[in-house]
C-alpha cells in the first residue's frame, strides 16, 4: 500500500487518499483526501457530524479506516506504528486527564513514553502552568486543562501535531491563550493538523483549510483563496424590529433578495438575516426601499467582508452552526 | 522553581506508571478508608461479638411446692442459678419468656418433674446439671471417679478463625476493586484511549496495577495480622515467608481477575455489578465467616476451586497449624491457575478505547 505511489508522497507530512469509514449504517468519512506539507498548520473545517474526528482519529492511528490510505512523514502505520507513536504528538477532543495527579505530575508521565522529549519544566513554561505546576488538575480551569492537554502532546518534541477542536468550549480568553499557543508552535517549524467548527479559528491559524462536509472534502485552499473564490461579494445583515419579524416569511425575503440582486438566498443568523451582494452601492438603497415599501422597520444594519463561514454557507447552503 | 541548566529526570515510563497508580490511590480518602480502615473495624467488631467468656450459669426456675431437700441440693449447686417461681403460671410465664431454661416442678408420688424445651441446647444443659445436684443431693455416687482439666487454647476462638479468612477477603476485595475502577475511568475519561496514542507499553501500563498492588499489599497484609497479633493475640505458627508467599499469590490473582472484569466494561456500574456478581458466590461460599464444610457434600468440588476458599484455606492452615509451603501447595497451584487465565483472557478481551 505504501510502496504503490511512494513519489506522490515524498515531502509531505501527511497524505491521506481515498479514505472511508461507516459506523453501523453511519458514514462518517466517504472518501477524502488530504495532503499537508511539512512546516504547514492544515485546518480541517466542519460542522459537528462532519467526519473530521473520525478522519483525525484514523491518521493517529486509534481507528482503523474501512479503506484508503494513510501516509505520516512517509510511514503507514502498519508498518512503522511505534516509530510513528514516538514522532507525535496527540489532543484527544474528550480527554479527562486524571484529577489527582498535578501538573507536573501528569506532564511526567507522559514525558516517559518518549525516547526523546522536551524538558518538563520548559513545557509547562510553554503552556503558561508555571504557577499551577504543583495544582491538581482536578483545580484546573476548562483553559488550564486544556493548555495542560497541550502539554501531554507536545512533551515528546512531536514532529506532527493532532489537534482535535483545541478550543471547543472554552472563553474567549482562554481561546486566545490556546491560539497564542498554536502560533508559538507554528513558528518552531512543526506540522499541525486541527479539526475545528470555529471560522475565525481556521482563519487565523491555518495556511491551509479543507471545508468538510457529510465525511467529504468539498473545498480546499488557503482561507484567503477559499473567500476569494466568492467573487467580489459583500454580506449585509440585517433585522427588523421584533413585532414585524413574523411578516418576514421566505415568500417576502425572496423577493427581497431579488429586489437587491442578491447572489444567493438569504440565511439566517442568531439576530435576523444575510445576503450576500455584489454591488453593495447599490443593494444597500434597494434594501431600504423595499423594506419600506413592505412597512418593514428596520432595526439593524451591516455589512461585511465574506469570511469562511459565508464560503460554507455558499457551499452548502446551510450556516455551520446549524449544519 | 524550575532551572533551565538542570531538566528533571526522566524516569522510566513503569516507573511513571505505578506512581501514578499510588498517588492516584493515597489521594482517595475513601480507598483508604475500604482497604485499611474497615477491615480493623470489621475484626474488631467480631472479635468483640465473639470473644471467650466464662462459662455462664444455667437459670433454673424452682417452683415453691418443689420439696425443700431438692430445692436446697439445686440452689447450692455449681454451674446453675436458681430461681424460685411462685407457681405453674410463674414457670411457664418464666420459660415462655426464655428467663429460665429449665423449671423444675414436683410430680405425683414426691418425685420432680423436669419442664424444658429440648430443641435449645441450653435447656437441655441445664436439665443434666439439675438432675445432677439433685441426686447427688439425694444420695447418689458416681461409679467412676473423674476429674477435669480444662485446657483454653489460642487459635481455637473464633477470631482465630476469623481473620485469615478477612486477610482473604481484604485481598479479593482490593484486588478485584481497585483495578476494575481505576481501568473503567481511565476507559470513561478516554484516558485509556489518550495513553494508547503515545508510545506507551500497553503491557507495562497493566503491570503497573500490579506493582502497585503489591506495595498495598504488604501494608493491607501488615496491618491486619499485626492488628490481630497485638488485640487479639492471633497467632502465625507458619512461617511469615510462606505467609508472604500465600498473600502475593492471591493479590496477583485476585488482580488479574479484576482486570478480566474491567477488560469490557464502558461504566462504573457495569463493571460494580459485574465485580459483586463475581465475588459474591465467594463471600457466601469461601468459608471467611463459617466454615465451608456447613455446605452440602455436592457443591464441594465448585466451592474448593475458588480462589478464596484456596486462600483462606490455605491463611488458616499456616497462621493457625503452622503449615509449610509443601503442605498448602494444593491451594498455591489453584491460585496460580487463577492467575494465568484470566490474566490471558482479560489480555485479549481488553478494550484500550
Amino acid at each position: 500500500m505504501a510502496a504503490s505511489t511512494p513519489l506522490i508522497s515524498a515531502g509531505l507530512a501527511l497524505r491521506v487518499h481515498g479514505l472511508r469509514k461507516t459506523f453501523g449504517d453511519v458514514v462518517a468519512v466517504a472518501g477524502l483526501d488530504l495532503e499537508v506539507s511539512p512546516g504547514e498548520c492544515f485546518g480541517l473545517l466542519g460542522p459537528n457530524g462532519a467526519g473530521k474526528t473520525t478522519t483525525i482519529e484514523i491518521c493517529e492511528g486509534l481507528t482503523q479506516p474501512d479503506a484508503g490510505e494513510v501516509e505520516l512523514l512517509g510511514r503507514t502505520w502498519h508498518d512503522h506504528g511505534d516509530d510513528l507513536r514516538q514522532r507525535l504528538g496527540i489532543q484527544l477532543q474528550e480527554t479527562q486527564l486524571s484529577e489527582k495527579l498535578t501538573v507536573q505530575e501528569t506532564l511526567r508521565l507522559f514525558r516517559s513514553f518518549y525516547r526523546n522529549g522536551r524538558d518538563v519544566g520548559d513545557v509547562i513554561s510553554l503552556v503558561q502552568l508555571d504557577e499551577k505546576r504543583r495544582a491538581r488538575v482536578g483545580t484546573l480551569s476548562g483553559g488550564q486543562k486544556q493548555r495542560l492537554a497541550l502539554g501531554c502532546a507536545l512533551v515528546g518534541d512531536p514532529e506532527l501535531v493532532f489537534l482535535d477542536e483545541p478550543t471547543t468550549g472554552l472563553d474567549p480568553q482562554a481561546r486566545r491563550q490556546v491560539w497564542e499557543l498554536i502560533e508559538e508552535l507554528k513558528a518552531t517549524g512543526r506540522t499541525i493538523l486541527l479539526t475545528t467548527h470555529y471560522m475565525d479559528e481556521a482563519e487565523r491559524l491555518c495556511d491551509q483549510v479543507a471545508i468538510v462536509d457529510h465525511g467529504r472534502n468539498i473545498a480546499l485552499g488557503t482561507p484567503r483563496q477559499l473567500i476569494a473564490g466568492l467573487g467580489a461579494e459583500q454580506i449585509v445583515a440585517f433585522a427588523v424590529e421584533k413585532q414585524a419579524a413574523g411578516r418576514l416569511d421566505p415568500q417576502t425575503l425572496a423577493a427581497i433578495a431579488t429586489a437587491i440582486d442578491a447572489t444567493r438566498p438569504a440565511h439566517a443568523t442568531d439576530t435576523g438575516w444575510e445576503l450576500p451582494v455584489a454591488a453593495l452601492h447599490l443593494a444597500i438603497p434597494a434594501l431600504l426601499a423595499e423594506l419600506d415599501r413592505r412597512a418593514l422597520p428596520l432595526a439593524e444594519l451591516r455589512t461585511h467582508s465574506p469570511t469562511l463561514e459565508d464560503v460554507f454557507v455558499s457551499l452548502t447552503g446551510r450556516a455551520l452552526r446549524d449544519a | 522553581m524550575p532551572d533551565p541548566g538542570h531538566p528533571a529526570p526522566v524516569r522510566a515510563a513503569l516507573v511513571e506508571l505505578t506512581l501514578v497508580r499510588l498517588r492516584e490511590f493515597v489521594r482517595e480518602p475513601e480507598a483508604l478508608f475500604w482497604v485499611f480502615g474497615f477491615p480493623l473495624l470489621l475484626a474488631l467488631g467480631l472479635g468483640i461479638a465473639f470473644r471467650n467468656r466464662p462459662p455462664e450459669s444455667a437459670r433454673v426456675g424452682v417452683l415453691r411446692s418443689v420439696p425443700a431437700a431438692v430445692a436446697s441440693s439445686l440452689d447450692s449447686a455449681t454451674g446453675l442459678t436458681a430461681v424460685p417461681l411462685e407457681d405453674d403460671s410463674a414457670g411457664a410465664s418464666a420459660l415462655r419468656t426464655a428467663d429460665v431454661a429449665l423449671v423444675v416442678a414436683p410430680s405425683a408420688g414426691g418425685g420432680i418433674e423436669y419442664r424444658f424445651d429440648p430443641s435449645r441446647p441450653d435447656a437441655r444443659m441445664a436439665r443434666l446439671l439439675a438432675d445432677k445436684a439433685v441426686q447427688q443431693g439425694a444420695g447418689r455416687h458416681d461409679a467412676i471417679p473423674v476429674a477435669e482439666a480444662t485446657v483454653r487454647e489460642r487459635g481455637a476462638r473464633y477470631i482465630d478463625f476469623f481473620i485469615p479468612g478477612l486477610l482473604g477477603l481484604n485481598l479479593m476485595g482490593s484486588g478485584i476493586w481497585s483495578i476494575a475502577f481505576a481501568v473503567v475511568t481511565a476507559r470513561k475519561q478516554k484516558l485509556l484511549k489518550r495513553l494508547v496514542a503515545t508510545p506507551m507499553s500497553r503491557s507495562q501500563y497493566l503491570m503497573s496495577f500490579l506493582l502497585a498492588r503489591l506495595f498495598f499489599l504488604v501494608l493491607e497484609v501488615g496491618v491486619l495480622v499485626g492488628f490481630a497479633a497485638l488485640v487479639f493475640d492471633v497467632p502465625v505458627r507458619g512461617s511469615f515467608v510462606t505467609l508472604g508467599l500465600i498473600c502475593l499469590v492471591a493479590a496477583l490473582s485476585f488482580s488479574a481477575m479484576g482486570l478480566l472484569v474491567a477488560s469490557r466494561a464502558r461504566t462504573v456500574e457495569a463493571v460494580s455489578g459485574l465485580a459483586n456478581l463475581v465475588m459474591l458466590p465467594m463471600w457466601i461460599f469461601s468459608g471467611v465467616f463459617f466454615s465451608s464444610a456447613n455446605f452440602p457434600r455436592v457443591m464441594q468440588p465448585f466451592i474448593q476451586a475458588l480462589p478464596l476458599t484456596g486462600t483462606v484455606d490455605a491463611l488458616r492452615a499456616i497462621m493457625l497449624r503452622g503449615a509449610t509451603l509443601a503442605s498448602v501447595s494444593g491451594e498455591l497451584l489453584l491460585l496460580l491457575a487463577w492467575l494465568v487465565v484470566p490474566f490471558v483472557i482479560a489480555l485479549r478481551l481488553f478494550r484500550w478505547r
